[in-house]
């Protein structure tokens, strides 16, 4: 419960709830105290499983958003048992909003690759809050051929609003390098398992988004565009922006049914951000299952397999020769509406 | 990825800004001067005053590149639908009723194999007057499958592009998985050993650079064309500064390295069948 004010407006109740348990904990304790500790606590449960029970996608996006939500960082120092960075795209420079690097998770030598937005201010605008320029793309590729060459699985971390909109990056081909990221990681011979932690901001999360299993947390969403983006474009005004966050259908629970995502990595009671270390121990046991799954199939099918899962993908109509439309795909139902 | 294009234009402004032409005169986008459509007509949409490369629908790129009746479509019954029962101030189903009607076309992209000059090729042109080119489940599947046929047939492969809206926002995620779907299509062609020329016109952006449109084994530009990944507006809005004159066009990629050559659009069937014989795939 590490909240500090401000906090999400929907998350009012919670954090006066958190605010009188603190002062309260803070109190000599007698059994009066203790009485209204527990009460607080069943009114703690109650009301964020409410609030969390019915989050909705704009709401959702401000949960992947959460200051305090862990980063891939977090998941290095909690999950794993050795992180080992490499820097470097050995063209440019070395891009903070991708970090690379040799881990260990229980007997798994690894090679993991994810975005970084930073804790503190100084942090965030040294990773570009998460927005990897090319030499970010390119330093991911390095490290995977790397992976590949050695054997090792690759995992990827996805948090980004989006690749880096600047003069700098287009002059070094943002387009390019997310076009050969997608190329190399479609036919590299090693397992990969990409996971949405937070922000799976467009071109810039599928850059490392290409794997055998891809998974998300319960309340990161994963969009073909932003929501405040979209509404620029579509309704003309950011001000839209909850509006495309329920037309753009990007939740764990869309995507899952659309067949994108594997996975959905359920979150602690009141969001990642309230218990890293609980989010984490759950992020590491994922893994081992799905390392487990993925390290017995050869390379060559994994290859096969990964081809497979990204060709399927789409929803489309074939009109038939006898004039007869079939539905390719699984749109998104009414109910889910 | 559909961020480029910021903010949708009225239709007027589309029409002016793809330089459609709309009555007897249209208004260069390139020099502003007033020219002659038939005119610019006749010289496959190009300026006769400025060489400004204006708008050419998918159709009208099949029949300058390839040799007269020779093209044959491909999955053209792979049509849309609304995935997501998406809706903006529209809905998406009726946005595309509205876009098939206006375009004649059934989607963004049309895909098939036609002669260059006498050689086979498989080829895909996209059409920036359908939902700004953008690619959706239906512009993803026809160029894997196009890609996988000249895999199978062992014929060069040539997609132009004009897709100002990059990823389709309209079919979310589905559209974002078109771009590793055909990128990872592209992937297996280049193993298997095919020539790809990859054709950049204006404006290519997004989504559809940030994949087939940059994995050429050569990329041809028009000039002038307005490529990039981030839209101009979003790149001013976010840095808070002025962009330097030139950004983002064929010259500016050329400058710094990402594109082979830059084509005028009369000589682009000349220079793809050169580049096939010289790489030995005729």
């Amino acid at each position: 419960m590490n909240n500090t004010p401000p906090g999400l407006e929907f998350e009012v109740p919670i954090l006066d709830i958190e605010s009188k348990l603190k002062s309260l904990l803070a109190q000599p304790l007698n059994s009066t105290v203790e009485e209204s500790i527990r009460q607080l606590r069943r009114q703690w449960t109650e009301t964020t499983r409410d609030i969390y029970s019915k989050l909705n996608p704009w709401q959702t996006v401000q949960v992947a958003r959460h200051k305090d939500r862990p980063y891939t960082r977090d998941y290095l120092n909690l999950a794993f048992d050795e992180f080992i960075e490499l820097h470097g795209d050995k063209f440019f420079g070395d891009d903070r909003a991708m970090l690379t690097g040799f881990a260990k998770l229980d007997r798994h030598k690894v090679m993991v690759v994810g975005h970084q937005k930073g804790r503190t201010y100084k942090e965030r605008s040294a990773c570009h809050f998460g927005c990897a320029h090319p030499e970010g793309y390119r330093k991911a590729m390095s490290k995977m051929r790397l992976a590949e060459k050695y054997g090792l699985p690759i995992i990827c971390f996805i948090d980004t609003p989006g690749a880096f909109p600047g003069i700098g990056a287009e002059e070094r081909g943002q387009s390019q390098v997310i076009a050969e990221s997608m190329f190399l990681m479609s036919q590299l011979k090693t397992p990969i398992i990409c996971i949405v932690i937070g922000e799976g901001g467009s071109g810039g999360a599928l850059g490392i988004g290409v794997g055998d299993r891809i998974a998300m947390l319960q309340y990161a969403y994963y969009s073909v565009i932003s929501p405040e983006g979209c509404a620029g474009i579509l309704w003309k005004s950011h001000q839209f922006a909850p509006d495309a966050a329920q037309a753009l259908r990007f939740t764990s629970k869309h995507l899952s049914h659309l067949g994108i995502v594997d996975d959905v990595i359920e979150e602690p009671l009141g969001g990642a951000h309230r218990d890293h270390q609980q989010m984490a121990a759950r992020l590491k046991s994922y893994l081992l299952k799905t390392l487990g799954s993925l390290t017995n199939s050869s390379s060559e099918k994994l290859v096969e397999r990964r081809y497979d899962k990204f060709r399927s993908m789409g929803v489309y109509l074939e009109q038939m020769e006898d004039g007869n439309q079939n539905l390719v795909g699984t749109p998104i139902t009414a109910d889910m509406v | 990825m559909a961020q480029q294009t910021d903010s949708i234009p009225d239709s007027e402004q589309i029409a002016k800004k793809r330089g459609v032409p709309e009555g007897l005169w249209i208004k260069c986008p390139g020099c502003s001067s007033s020219i002659y459509r038939k005119e610019a007509e006749r010289q496959s949409n190009i300026c006769p005053k400025c060489r400004f490369h204006l708008y050419v629908s998918a159709r009208d790129r099949l029949v300058q590149v390839l040799d007269e009746g020779t093209f044959e479509a491909w999955d053209a019954n792979i049509l849309p639908t609304d995935p997501l029962s998406f809706s903006d101030k529209k809905r998406y189903a009726e946005r595309l009723l509205g876009e098939q009607d206006r375009t004649g076309l059934t989607d963004a992209a049309i895909t098939g194999t036609g002669m260059i000059r006498a050689r086979r090729v498989a080829i895909g042109v996209t059409d920036s007057a359908f939902i700004m080119g953008s690619m959706g489940s239906v512009v993803g599947e026809r160029l894997a499958r196009l890609i996988e046929r000249a895999t199978e047939q062992t014929l060069p492969l040539i997609i132009i592009s004009a897709s100002g809206g990059g990823a389709r926002m309209h079919e979310g995620i589905l559209s974002l998985m078109q771009m590793a779907k055909v990128s990872a299509a592209l992937a297996r062609y280049h193993k298997s050993g095919g020539l790809y020329i990859s054709v950049l016109t204006n404006p290519t952006m997004g989504g559809v650079a940030a994949s087939f449109a940059s994995l050429g084994d050569l990329v041809f530009a028009e000039p002038k064309a307005l490529i990039g990944f981030a839209g101009p507006r979003t790149i001013k809005a976010t840095m808070k500064i002025e962009l330097p004159e030139g950004f983002q066009t064929s010259e500016f990629l050329l400058e710094h390295g990402y594109i082979d050559r830059i084509v005028d659009r009369s000589r682009l069937k000349t220079e793809i069948a050169q580049a096939i014989d010289y790489c030995g795939k005729y």
